[in-house]
C-alpha cells in the first residue's frame, strides 16, 4: 500500500505492507534511526514520536494509520542546528547515559511541555511515566525537563547539582 | 575551554550531542547491503524431548533462505564460556529442551516479517516432561536437568566450626533468617542485537554486537570457527545499556556468523522484548539462610550465610562464578571474628543466570544487612550504632577479611555520619512517631554496604576465571592507546566497552589534563577490536579503576616523549617542560613555549628530532592493579505503607557513597542514581516468576514492571572520598554501588514501618499484595 505523510516537514510517499508498523516505516524506509524500538508493545516508549503534535508510540501504530499525518521525530527537533531546549536540557543536566531511551524520552518531554509549560516535579514524573529508562533512575531526566521548561518560559534554569564548568 | 585540571570536574559528556540528536549508531542502525534477518523457533516447554523438527513448509516459503537445526551446527561444538564448569549450552537444542525459550531452529529470510512467518511454519514435535523449577526442589535432584546432580559446584570460605562454636555461646543473641533474593530480568532498554558479515574473499568476519566484551566475543568467534584473531573484527557501536546481561557470548552471535558464512550474505538478529526474557541471561535467584550472633553489648561474633544459587539450565559466560563475588563481600564492612559462607550452585530448568548489576554482591549485602537489622531489633539497639560499633576502623586498612580478601581503604563511620547528618534522623523519628499516632505507618531504613570491584588483579582470577575458554590469555588488565595525530588532535583508543558510562568523556579528561590539549580536541574510540589493544571489557565496575589508569599511563608516556621534543625545540631540559592550554612551556618561564600543534607536527618529522628519538607520537599501555577496589556507602529510605492495601510509597531516598577519587562528579552521581533505581526495582517491583512447569509468567514489561519516573523520588546524595592505593588514580569504581546498597534499604524501611504490626520479615518484591499478606499473616491487620 502507498502511504503519504509529512515527516519532519518533508512530504514523503512510501510503499509498505499493510502490517508495517509506523516505527519500521520511519526507521527502515525513511532511514531515520533516531527513533528506537525497545519493546514493540508500547510499554517502554523508546519509539515515541509526535503525530500531529501528539506523542504516539510508533511501535503500536500501523504505518497506514499515519496517512496524511504530520510526524516529528527526534531528527526533526533541532532548528537549523540549534538544539531544542529539551535536547539542551538533557545534555546540560546529564539526562542520559546509554542514550537508547533518550529520543523517545525527549519527544515525550516535548509533548508534555507543549501541554503544560510549567509542570511540577510530580507532573513531570507522571508525564513521562510511559517512557522507561534503565540507566538514570530518572533523577537527572526530571532536572533536564525542568531546565527545558524554564528556558522555554524565558526563565533562568535552576543551577546544576554540581559545580558547572564554563564552556 | 581551558585544559587545566579537568580531572574531578563535572564536564558535560562528549557522547551526548549524537545521542540527543538521534544520530547515535546502535547495532540496529547499521545496515549492510543484502542483509538477511534471522528469527529463532523457541521451545514453549521448560523440559522436553525433541522428537522431530519439520522445516519443509518453512523452507518452501518465498524469501526464506535457510532453516538451521542442531544437525547443521553440531560440528561447531557448544557455546564457549569464560568459566567452563558444568554443562555448556548447545548452540541449538540437541534433542533435549532444558529451559523455556531454548532455541530449536533458526530461520533466515529476506526480512524479519517473512522470517517470522516461516518460523511459525516450523513444526516441532516435543515430548514435554516435568521440570526442575523450584530451586530447593532442584537441589534434591528429584528431577535432574542434565545427567548428573543439579548441584554443580559449591563455593565455601571461612570457618564453619568457629561459627558453630560462637552460635553456641550462652552470652550471645543469635538471629537466623531464611530469605529469598529473587530472580531478576536485566531489561536494558536496547534489546540485544547482532549483525554478522562473513566475507569469503577476505576470509574475515565482521560482527556488530551489543556486547560489553568485544575482545572476548572476538576470541569466541575465532575459536569456534578456527580463525585467527586478526580475521575477526567485533564492533560494539553505541550499546543501549548492559547491566551485565551483555557480558556474555550468546548462541545467536555464533549462529548469525555461521549463517552468514553459509549464505554469503550478512545476517541480522534482534531479540524482541518478550524473547529477551528467555534468550538473555537473568540475575540473582538465591535462597539462603543467614545467621548472625552478637553479644548483648552489640559486638558481632559470628556470621554465616548458607544456601542455594540458581544457575538456570546451563553454564554461560560467568554463571558458576557469580556467587563467589558474594563470598568476597560476605562480611561487609564489619570486623567479625567468625565468618562462614557456603553457596551451592544449582541447575534448574530455567534460562541461565549470570552477571546482573552487582552480581553476587547485592545478594551478599542483602543477607548481611537484613541480618544486622534483625539483630539490632533483637538487641533493641539503634541500627546505626550497631553498625558503627562493628565497622573495620580506618586505621585497620589494609584489612584482611575472614574470607581471605584484602580490603583497601574506608572511613565507614564518617560516611555513615554524613548520611545521618543529611537525613536529620531525630527529626525523622519524631515525624514517624507523630504519624503513627495518626494511624500512618512511616518507615525509616538505614543500611551500609561495601563492594568488591574494579575486577582485577589478573592473578586473583587466574585459573578458574580465566578467559581460556575463548582462546584468550588469563588476564584482567585493561589497555589504552593514546595517539597525537599529525594535526595535534588526540585519539584515545580504549579496550573498555562502555554501555552508557561516559568513557568518551572521562578518558578524554585524563588525556586532556596530561597533555595540556583542549578537551574538544580529544576523541575516544572504543568497542572495535580492530582499533583497540586487547581489553577485557566493561563490567564489575572496573573501567575507571583498571581502564582509567591505562589511559593515564599511555598519555603519560606520550607526554614524556613530547617533553623531550619540546626540550629540543626550546633548548631546555625535558624535566622542566610543562603542558597546559595547548602549549608546552618551560616551568617558571611560560614565555618559552611551543604550540602543541607545532610540537606534534615536529614529532612526525624525523629529521627535526634529536638523535635517538623516533618519529611519531603515540603509545600503548596496559594496566593491572595490585588489588580489587572496595567502594562503600550508607543509604537511607523513608517510606509510607498503607496497611489497608499494602501499598508502599517511597518518600525519600538518601545516599552517601565513597568511590575513592572522583574523575567526573556528574557522571558518578548518575551512576549512583541509576544503580539505586535498579535496587529499588528489585525491592519493590521486579521478579521473574515461573509456573511449576517452568513457563515464564513475566516475559513482558506489563508483567515485569521496572521502575518508572513516577515510582521514584529525587535522590538526596553526597560523597565522601577515600582513595584506594590499588591504582595511581585512587579511583574505586561506581557502576554497581547504588544497586548493591539499595534493595535492603527499602526492605529495612518497610519492615520499620510494619514493626508496630508485628511483621518481622518479608521477601522481595514488596508489591502491595505481598505486603498486605505479611500484615494478615501476623494476624493483626492494623494497630488500634
Amino acid at each position: 500500500m502507498q502511504v503519504g505523510l509529512t515527516v519532519n516537514g518533508r512530504p514523503v510517499s512510501v510503499e509498505v505492507e499493510p502490517r508495517t508498523l509506523l516505527v519500521h516505516l520511519i526507521r527502515e524506509n525513511l532511514h531515520l534511526t533516531g527513533t528506537h524500538v525497545g519493546c514493540e508493545t508500547s510499554y517502554c516508549g523508546a519509539c515515541t514520536v509526535l503525530v500531529d503534535g501528539t506523542t504516539i508510540k510508533s511501535c503500536t501504530m500501523l504505518a497506514v494509520q499515519a496517512e496524511g499525518a504530520e510526524i516529528t521525530t527526534i531528527e526533526g527537533l533541532a532548528d537549523d542546528g540549534q538544539l531544542h531546549p529539551v535536547q539542551e536540557g538533557f545534555w546540560e543536566r546529564h539526562g542520559l547515559q546509554c542514550g537508547f531511551c533518550t529520543p523517545g524520552m525527549i519527544m515525550s518531554a516535548v509533548g508534555l511541555l507543549a501541554d503544560n509549560p510549567d509542570p511540577s516535579e510530580d507532573e513531570i514524573r507522571h508525564g513521562i511515566d510511559g517512557n522507561l529508562c534503565r540507566c538514570t533512575g530518572y533523577h537527572n531526566i526530571v532536572r533536564a525537563i525542568e531546565y527545558a521548561a524554564a528556558k522555554m518560559r524565558g526563565d533562568t534554569p535552576a543551577p546544576a547539582e554540581w559545580e558547572e564548568v564554563p564552556a | 575551554m581551558t585544559t587545566t585540571r579537568l580531572f574531578g570536574k563535572a564536564i558535560k559528556r562528549k557522547e551526548d550531542p549524537a545521542l540527543i540528536a538521534g544520530t547515535g549508531r546502535y547495532v540496529e542502525d547499521v545496515r549492510l547491503p543484502g542483509e538477511l534477518s534471522a528469527i529463532f523457533v523457541r521451545s514453549p516447554y521448560a523440559r522436553a524431548g525433541v522428537n522431530s523438527i519439520d522445516t519443509s513448509a518453512a523452507l518452501e516459503m518465498p524469501g526464506v533462505h535457510a532453516v538451521y537445526t542442531i544437525e547443521d551446527v553440531r560440528h561447531l561444538g557448544s557455546l564457549l564460556a569464560q568459566v567452563p564448569v558444568g554443562t555448556l549450552k548447545p548452540l541449538l537444542a540437541d534433542g533435549q529442551i532444558r529451559h523455556v525459550g531454548e532455541a530449536v531452529a533458526m530461520v533466515v529470510g529476506d526480512d524479519k516479517y517473512l522470517a517470522r512467518d516461516a518460523a511459525d511454519a516450523v513444526e516441532v514435535d516435543y515430548d514435554p516432561m516435568d521440570a526442575a523449577v523450584d530451586l530447593e526442589d532442584a537441589a534434591t535432584d528429584r528431577i535432574t536437568v542434565h545427567d548428573a546432580s543439579n548441584v554443580i559446584h559449591t563455593w565455601e570460605a571461612g570457618d564453619s566450626d568457629g561459627c558453630a562454636e560462637a552460635f553456641g555461646r550462652d552470652d550471645v543473641v543469635v538471629v537466623e533468617r531464611k530469605m529469598v533474593n529473587q530472580r531478576l530480568i536485566p531489561v536494558p532498554i536496547e534489546p540485544r542485537a547482532v549483525l554478522a558479515e562473513w566475507n569469503p574473499g577476505y576470509g574475515t568476519v565482521n560482527l556488530w554486537s551489543t556486547t560489553q566484551i568485544p575482545h572476548a566475543l572476538a576470541g569466541a568467534i575465532a575459536t569456534t570457527f578456527g580463525l585467527d584473531a586478526n580475521d575477526v573484527r567485533v564492533i560494539a557501536p553505541e550499546v543501549g545499556g548492559g547491566f551485565g546481561c551483555k557480558l556474555n557470548v550468546y548462541p545467536d552471535e555464533i549462529l548469525c556468523t555461521f549463517a552468514s558464512k553459509m549464505l554469503g550474505s550478512p545476517v541480522r538478529w534482534t531479540e524482541t522484548r518478550r524473547e529477551a526474557a528467555v534468550s538473555t541471561i537473568q540475575g540473582r535467584g538465591w535462597v539462603a539462610t543467614a545467621k548472625i550472633a552478637a553479644t548483648r553489648e552489640g559486638d558481632i561474633v559470628a556470621y554465616e550465610l548458607a544456601g542455594l544459587a540458581d544457575m538456570g539450565a546451563y553454564s554461560q559466560n560467568f554463571t558458576i562464578a557469580i556467587p563467589v563475588l558474594g563470598q568476597f563481600t560476605a562480611p561487609g564492612q564489619y570486623d567479625i571474628p567468625n565468618v562462614h559462607f557456603k553457596i551451592d550452585c544449582v541447575y534448574t530448568n530455567t534460562p541461565p543466570t549470570d552477571a546482573y548489576r552487582g552480581a553476587g554482591r547485592p545478594e551478599a549485602a542483602y543477607y548481611l544487612e537484613r541480618s544486622v537489622d534483625a539483630l539490632a531489633a533483637d538487641l533493641d539497639m539503634d541500627p546505626a550504632e550497631l553498625r558503627r560499633r562493628n565497622y573495620v576502623k580506618p586505621e585497620d586498612f589494609p584489612f584482611t577479611t575472614k574470607v581471605g580478601m584484602v580490603m583497601d581503604s574506608g572511613q565507614y563511620a564518617a560516611t555513615l555520619d554524613r548520611l545521618l547528618e543529611m537525613a536529620d534522623v531525630q527529626g525523622l523519628r519524631a515525624e514517624q512517631t507523630e504519624a503513627r499516632e495518626k494511624g500512618r505507618y512511616l518507615g525509616i531504613g538505614l543500611t551500609t554496604y561495601v563492594e568488591n570491584c574494579g575486577l582485577a588483579p589478573s592473578a586473583m582470577f587466574e585459573g578458574g576465571f580465566s578467559w581460556a575458554g575463548y582462546g584468550l590469555p588469563s588476564a584482567f588488565n585493561e589497555s589504552a592507546t593514546v595517539r597525537a595525530n599529525p594535526d595535534g588532535s588526540v585519539t584515545v583508543v580504549t579496550g573498555t566497552g562502555p554501555t552508557g558510562q561516559g568513557h568518551e568523556t572521562t578518558w578524554a579528561q585524563i588525556a586532556s589534563d596530561t597533555l595540556g590539549v583542549p578537551f574538544d580536541r580529544v576523541k575516544v574510540r572504543h568497542g572495535d577490536t580492530h582499533d583497540s589493544p586487547m581489553g577485557i571489557g566493561t563490567f564489575g565496575s572496573r573501567s575507571a579503576a583498571v581502564g582509567g589508569p591505562a589511559v593515564a599511563r599511555a598519555a603519560g608516556r606520550v607526554q614524556e616523549k613530547a617533553a623531550r621534543i619540546a626540550a629540543h625545540m626550546l633548548e631546555a631540559a625535558a624535566e622542566d617542560i610543562r603542558f597546559e592550554d595547548g602549549k608546552a612551556f618551560v616551568a617558571g618561564s611560560p614565555e618559552q613555549s611551543v604550540d602543541w600543534d607545532n610540537l606534534v607536527a615536529t614529532a612526525y618529522q624525523q629529521y627535526q628530532l634529536p638523535e635517538g628519538l623516533e618519529a611519531g607520537l603515540e603509545d600503548v599501555a596496559f594496566f593491572d592493579p595490585t588489588n580489587a577496589t572496595w567502594p562503600y556507602g550508607a543509604h537511607m529510605a523513608v517510606v509510607e505503607v498503607d496497611p489497608e492495601t499494602g501499598d508502599v510509597e517511597l518518600l525519600r531516598y538518601l545516599a552517601v557513597d565513597d568511590c575513592g577519587t572522583v574523575i567526573n562528579p556528574m557522571i558518578v552521581a548518575g551512576q549512583v542514581q541509576g544503580g539505586i533505581a535498579q535496587g529499588i526495582g528489585q525491592a519493590m517491583f521486579e521478579e521473574a516468576v515461573y509456573d511449576e512447569q517452568g513457563s515464564l509468567l513475566t516475559s513482558s514489561l506489563a508483567d515485569y514492571p521496572i521502575p518508572t519516573a513516577a515510582d521514584m523520588p529525587s535522590f538526596e546524595m553526597d560523597m565522601t572520598v577515600t582513595p584506594t592505593d590499588a591504582n595511581p588514580l585512587g579511583v574505586k569504581g561506581i557502576g554497581e554501588a547504588g544497586t548493591i546498597g539499595s534493595a535492603q534499604t527499602i526492605v529495612a524501611a518497610v519492615l520499620d514501618a510494619l514493626r508496630p504490626l508485628g511483621v518481622e520479615t518479608i521477601d522481595m518484591p514488596l508489591r502491595p499484595k505481598r505486603v498486605w499478606q505479611a500484615i494478615q499473616d501476623v494476624g493483626q491487620g492494623g494497630e488500634g
